[in-house]
């Protein structure tokens, strides 16, 4: 089993970032490496056990399974279903929590997956940095302002 | 029911952070509200389950109890059994995360709790700025600035002035009339070191072979005494671990004891719990911990030892002989004088021997059925020596803690093999000389007399200006139990 974990300082108010990053649909409007996205089968964003479509602007085409959804712990937890990377059982967390101490938010993106032993490095480093780490710059980047 | 939540992000490694929170004793160190704290019933800090004692710069006292603690995920979770603050059903857990992109720690401290009836706002504001912002903001400064802080900066400075008081000064060795007052000044403490106002100050027989020049611990002229309990007028830069107010008390070198203040190093001072006031502590320290150490470090004494104590009437003698029987030993006490039978009796000696009439050995073989002791504490030396050997029990050991009638001289180790003996001969100064040793010495100790396991008998108080005759007293052993000087009466 391999696990990657990332977290960040994002300098805004947990609930104004929750409320970007809540939509499950909503990844090509803050993720930079995401072209565009849909929920299959007309399903609303928030529905638990929707999935979404996606596909990264280098082409790769993924879908992920909404598993759990919190407002109040402003947690969403979701699955891979299809994707290019070569993961099996592919469970993420994206999860924020208010610092009170300024008014400002913790924000945690990990996952748990199985992969070969030879890819394991690469994929930890793919995933945290490349994925979770760059989300985070861009949210930054945007509450910045 | 109160839900209360505050967090910060302090910028330090998680592992620096935890460093600081993980010992639940050791919010007396960093947090500024917390006046003095100790672990009940000897348990470790980390011991899930163990209750932490302590007392509020504000004076209010408080228990908690840990009810988790866990290394990998940084987190530990506590509840407050009894306070005099109503906070009720309080339950609290701190938590630290990494945060990956910037080497620093988020750190979140949450608790639910109830309160009387209109009192809501007053205490979740009490608890979350007093409690958890101050907190956050003490070990900030602590872990941020990369090096630790002096906690006397939240406290009153009494100012750097010189102190002026009185002491006992030896001018040269010899007899109890060599012990005179003369006036002293206690310095402004330097760095590492305390300013005492001394309370109580326990006199040992050490203090008799300083005075006579026996020991070399003193150069004339110099202050003779190394144990005391009192408070604390102020502390030098980086003594984290006491402020002024405190009260401490301490058994060590340097000498300077017999003095109404003082300036010391501030590391093997330790502070004192309200249960034990100066006097007991002043009569207790030195001997309690040689008894811990004898007792638990030396040796440990188990349940079914035999165990042989001489003078167990004395200082020493009788604490060890009170915590042997705690610990499930039988006792044989061995002393010539016969009116200090009784008192042997008192602190729990099941048998007194008085070796003057028939030999040691026989009367130690009687009692054991001819199997002799497994353990010996032997302050006596010259004359005691060749006995207690022959009074062990087949791989029996000797602890020849002291040498009162005189040197010892050779022996041959060969010998002991006669019964796989063995011996040891600890110096105080070994199991006591760092902070890291005698703090859980202290613990234990103060423990014991809490629990009254130990019972600590002052039987004589003198003034300061007395030390001479109280010398006289312990010279001539008329004493029973501990002698305490007072600098105040």
């Amino acid at each position: 089993m391999a696990k990657v974990y990332t977290s960040s300082i994002i300098n805004a108010p947990a609930a104004r970032v929750w409320n970007t990053i809540r939509d499950f649909n909503a990844l090509p409007v803050w993720h930079p490496l995401i072209a565009d996205s849909r929920i299959e089968g007309g399903d609303a964003s928030d529905k638990v056990g929707c999935v979404r479509a996606f596909r990264l602007k280098d082409g790769g085409f993924i879908r992920e399974r909404l598993l759990a959804l919190s407002d109040t712990d402003y947690c969403c937890i979701y699955s891979i279903l299809e994707s290019p990377m070569g993961v099996s059982d592919y469970v993420a967390t994206l999860k924020l929590t208010p610092i009170t101490d300024g008014d400002r938010t913790f924000a945690e993106w990990s996952a748990e997956f199985e992969c070969t032993a030879e890819s394991e490095s690469s994929l930890v480093e793919q995933i945290g940095q490349g994925v979770f780490q760059a989300g985070f710059d861009a949210l930054k980047q945007q509450f910045s302002i | 029911m109160i839900k209360l939540v505050r967090s910060t992000v302090i910028d330090a490694p998680i592992s620096a952070v935890w460093n600081v929170l993980r010992d639940f004793n050791d919010h007396d160190r960093w947090h500024p509200i917390v006046q003095s704290s100790r672990i009940e019933n000897r348990h470790h800090s980390d011991q899930v389950g163990a209750i932490r004692n302590f007392q509020l710069t504000s004076g209010e006292r408080v228990r908690e109890q840990l009810l988790e603690l866990s290394d990998r995920n940084h987190c530990f979770r506590y509840r407050i059994v009894d306070s005099d603050i109503p906070l009720q059903n309080y339950i609290a857990e701190v938590s630290l995360k990494p945060v990956t992109d910037g080497n620093c720690t988020f750190w979140s401290w949450s608790s639910q709790f109830e309160t009387p009836q209109g009192r809501e706002q007053e205490l979740a504001k009490l608890v979350a700025e007093n409690v958890y912002e101050a907190g956050f903001e003490a070990v900030r400064s602590r872990v941020e600035s990369g090096d630790r802080i002096n906690k006397s900066k939240f406290s009153k400075n009494s100012g750097s002035a010189t102190i002026k008081g009185s002491a006992v000064v030896i001018r040269r060795y010899g007899g109890a009339d060599v012990l005179k007052m003369e006036s002293c000044s206690a310095q402004a403490p330097a760095p590492g070191q305390i300013r005492i106002r001394q309370r109580a100050i326990g006199v040992n027989f050490i203090d008799v072979y300083c005075r006579t020049g026996l020991f070399k611990l003193i150069d004339p002229p110099g202050i003779p005494g190394m144990e005391a309990a009192g408070e604390v007028i102020d502390v030098g830069e980086g003594v984290e671990h006491l402020s002024p107010g405190q009260r401490v008390a301490y058994a060590c070198a340097p000498l300077g004891a017999y003095a109404t203040v003082r300036t010391m190093d501030a590391a093997l001072v330790v502070h004192l719990p309200d249960s034990i006031d100066d006097v007991t502590a002043a009569g207790s320290l030195l001997k309690g911990v040689t008894a811990e150490f004898l007792l638990h470090r030396v040796h440990p004494v188990s349940a079914g030892d035999t165990i042989l104590v001489y003078a167990p009437a004395g200082g020493l003698g009788s604490l060890l002989c009170q915590w042997a029987r705690q610990l499930g030993a039988t006792i044989i006490g061995a002393t010539t004088n016969h009116q200090k039978i009784q008192a042997a009796h008192a602190v729990g000696a099941h048998h007194v021997i008085t070796p003057d009439k028939s030999s040691l050995v026989e009367q130690v073989r009687e009692l054991t059925d001819g199997r002799g002791v497994d353990v010996i504490y032997d302050g006596v030396g010259r004359d005691s020596f060749a006995l207690s050997v022959d009074a062990l029990a087949d791989c029996g050991h000797l602890v020849s803690y002291g040498q009162a009638s005189g040197d010892i001289g050779s022996w041959d180790i060969g010998s002991l093999a006669a019964k796989s003996a063995s011996i040891s001969r600890p110096n105080y100064v070994h199991y006591t000389n760092t902070r890291e040793k005698i703090v859980p010495i202290v613990q234990r100790l103060f423990d014991a007399i809490e629990r009254d396991v130990l019972k600590v008998n002052v039987n004589h108080k003198y003034s300061l200006q007395q030390a001479a005759e109280a010398h006289q007293a312990l010279e001539e052993r008329q004493t029973t139990g501990s002698i305490v000087l007072l600098p105040d009466s």
